[in-house]
């Protein structure tokens, strides 16, 4: 090995003079195979001590072109390839796409379809928060939590494999509806599994959130104030513990969600205590949005008439949803042909993902982890 | 009724004093005998200390299935008992890496270093009436001196491996052990003081009338209680498990081990784990004492009945199973947070308490 110290605390590329590190610095490289970045997620973290002084996201392990593989898929078809970004909220992706389709052909969806997606949508919520908070719990340290989740997320799963024929990637969605009608068993085991949650949620907080442990990893860590989440462009949990109000259910509803009585959670701290009660709550937030719907599913249609080819009219269609994650826009570019021209997915967890070094400013190893779990990263849907 | 307890197999000293007889009507050289002792000794404790491992491995996951809604290991042997084995059989056939860049001497030496003085340990233990390998007269002392050598084997292994991520955990693993040693100390000296010797057999002679955690009142409650809290930080188990923080360091010090190396780390995780609940059974519980309510004779013999082995790992077992308990249901402490807890709390805590403690034995409070 050639040491290449120079007598001076900094170290330089001998080509460019480019300085790569000060003396006393420490870089290691967290990922991509690493078990706290939940994928292959590479940060860079320059270490003084455990003290991190900055971070540098490698991205680019899982990239798939999926936004260049739309281009080559029907509007039938390019939806499923969404599935696969934010394998969390699947069901969720399939839906902003199908609405961004439907708003440029002016398609009326049935009643039946859409309370049948908020369902699903909602319950998809739930399930994601659910993963959310059984890996928070694994990257704090405790095992045991992630069992504790998993019991009322595998109920979730069933009813999904059982009415959508998936367990993950649901790809129930088509334009103008869905896929098929519900199975009969759908309304009971739904209600049977909000009461299990409702049931259940006071375990949640005997193990973890009522712990002293687990409150001071993560009580006045990874601040992020209101202004750096509007710079950074964060939204979804991450940004609404922040004291941003960018519930995308609320600003711009679809589907029907301006229909539904249910509040926006937000929680002013801006540090990871404020992010991890914010999910707590939007998990009961999604339990009483299925409890108002899931008796009083309209009957009628669940898909409305389509044509065999669907083509978009020439122009540009943009279309949000909310995620379990934050915002999540889909802009189509339309020539008037069967595939869309160019398609450029918004995700949440790319700006979500961008704020991370701001908030790890200062903090230890130890507190990155906490940061990486409470911004609950999905790494899929960073690279796409 | 002395005979009638010796019919117990489970009190050793019968073995004992039977094998010490055969064996000196065999062998008459007194040097030979000396020997072959020691090397009956060495045997039995090396094959106690591995099957002990084999059924505390099995007993954690049982505990962590039993906090965590699911079964455990239930397919190898009856009710996953072999499981363990089925692992060792898989760790013993695996390459045993050793990483370039290292430094190999040290690299293969810190598990054995690790290993040794955890086994080190066990020697003054009494695991039952009269059965001691080795009374020595600072039996405490030397527990608390041995157990602080295997810092160096893990600094050893993290410095060794040339990994970054080994060598953070090993600093960390170096930070946490010094720190709470202190409070381990003086916990322990709580009870020498009110005890009065450092040999094991007498402190455990001390409790014939009454353990210490009940004589002691809250200041040794609360030693107790530090003690607990301090050795689980010591043998670095979660939630004090900083040194091997999956999450944050895939896996410290231990990060380039594999195969056997690995399993050595294992053995010694277990080993410590079995040593400081049994220093903590036997100074602050009785040891291998029955437990005894005052004047209540029929209630006290038919405890006298009960094996001392028995009473000896039943409590021994008992604390094993709380620091378990900890490990399955406490998120893990940040590097801070834990020197704030030794400095800042326990160490002025058991300072304070050693105070009280020299207090109570001086004007003889306690019964």
């Amino acid at each position: 090995m050639q040491m290449t110290r120079k007598p001076s605390d900094i170290t330089t590329d001998a080509k460019s003079g480019e300085v790569l590190h000060h003396e006393g610095e420490f870089i290691i490289n967290m990922g991509p195979q690493h078990p706290a970045t939940h994928g292959v997620l590479h940060l860079k973290i320059w270490l003084e001590g455990e003290t991190i002084k900055k971070i540098e996201p490698h991205l680019g392990y899982i990239h798939r072109g999926i936004e260049k593989m739309c281009e080559r898929l029907s509007y039938r078809q390019f939806i499923f390839s969404t599935s696969r970004m934010d394998y969390l909220s699947a069901h969720i992706n399939n839906q902003a796409c199908a609405l961004a389709v439907e708003k440029a052909l002016g398609l009326e969806v049935p009643p039946r379809a859409k309370a049948i997606r908020i369902i699903l949508a909602e319950l998809t919520r739930i399930a994601s928060h659910e993963l959310w908070w059984a890996c928070s719990g694994l990257d704090l340290g405790g095992v045991t939590p992630f069992f504790y989740a998993f019991r009322e997320r595998e109920a979730i799963n069933d009813i999904m494999e059982e009415t959508c024929g998936a367990r993950l990637t649901q790809n129930f969605i088509v334009p103008g509806g869905v896929m098929s009608d519900l199975h009969h068993n759908f309304q009971k085991r739904v209600k049977r599994v909000l009461t299990q949650i409702k049931d259940n949620l006071h375990e949640y907080d005997e193990i973890l959130t009522g712990n002293i442990i687990f409150q001071n990893r993560l009580k006045e860590v990874g601040y992020l104030s209101r202004e750096d989440a509007i710079s950074y462009g964060c939204t979804g949990p991450a940004a609404r513990g922040s004291g941003l109000s960018c519930d995308i259910r609320k600003l711009y509803p679809y589907d029907g969600y301006e229909k539904l009585d249910f509040d926006e959670i937000i929680f002013n701290e801006g540090d990871c205590w404020a992010r991890y009660r914010v999910r707590m709550a939007e998990i009961l937030q999604s339990v009483h949005i299925i409890e108002q719907l899931i008796d009083s599913i309209p009957d009628g249609e669940f898909q409305a008439k389509t044509k065999n080819v669907i083509k978009l009219p020439k122009g540009q269609f943009y279309q949000r949803v909310e995620t379990a994650r934050g915002e999540l826009g889909v802009f189509i570019v339309s020539d008037g042909a069967a595939t869309p021209y160019r398609c450029k997915f918004r995700s949440p967890n790319f700006s979500n993902l961008s704020a991370i070094p701001q908030m790890a400013q200062g903090a230890k190893i130890g507190d990155l982890v906490a940061i990486m779990a409470t911004v609950d990263l999905v790494i899929p849907d960073i690279d796409r | 009724m002395e005979k009638l307890h010796l019919l117990f197999v489970f009190s050793f000293s019968w073995l004992a004093s039977h094998l010490n007889m055969w064996l000196r009507t065999g062998i008459g050289n007194s040097f030979l005998l000396l020997v072959t002792e020691m090397l009956i000794a060495g045997i039995s404790l090396l094959a106690f200390l591995v099957i002990l491992c084999f059924f505390l491995g099995y007993m954690e996951r049982k505990v962590a299935a039993f906090m965590e809604i699911r079964l455990g290991p239930n397919r190898v042997g009856p009710k996953g008992s072999l499981q363990i084995v089925a692992d060792t059989v898989k760790l013993l056939f695996k390459e045993g890496l050793t990483p370039d860049g290292s430094d190999k001497f040290l690299f293969n030496l810190a598990p054995f270093v690790v290993v040794v003085t955890s086994m080190l340990a066990i020697a003054p233990l009494a695991f039952a009436r009269d059965f001691q390998l080795w009374d020595v007269n600072i039996g405490i002392f030397y527990v608390t001196s041995i157990s602080s050598m295997a810092v160096i084997g893990i600094l050893m292994a993290g410095w060794s491996s040339s990994n970054k991520y080994s060598l953070i955990g090993a600093m960390r693993s170096g930070a946490q052990i010094v720190s709470y040693e202190l409070s381990i100390g003086l916990s322990l000296i709580s009870i020498v003081i009110l005890s009065g010797s450092l040999r094991l057999s007498d402190i455990i002679q001390s409790q014939a009338n009454g353990w210490w955690i009940f004589k002691g009142h809250i200041p040794v409650l609360i030693s107790f209680i530090i003690f607990i809290i301090a050795s689980t930080a010591e043998i670095n188990r979660a939630p004090f498990d900083l040194t091997e923080a999956e999450q944050e360091l895939t896996g410290g010090f231990h990060t380039e081990y594999a195969g056997m190396k690995f399993a050595m780390f294992l053995l010694s995780e277990y080993i410590n784990l079995f040593i400081v609940s049994a220093i903590a059974a036997t100074i602050f519980l009785g040891g291998w004492m029955p437990f005894h309510i005052g004047n209540l004779t029929g209630f006290n013999h038919a405890m006298d009945y009960i094996p001392s082995s028995l009473w000896f790992f039943g409590k021994t077992f008992f604390i094993i199973f709380i620091i378990m308990w900890f490990r399955w249901t406490f998120p893990r402490l940040r590097i801070d947070q834990l020197l704030n807890l030794e400095w800042k709390y326990l160490l002025p805590i058991s300072m304070g308490n050693t105070l009280l403690v020299s207090a109570m034995a001086v004007f003889g409070w306690y019964l």
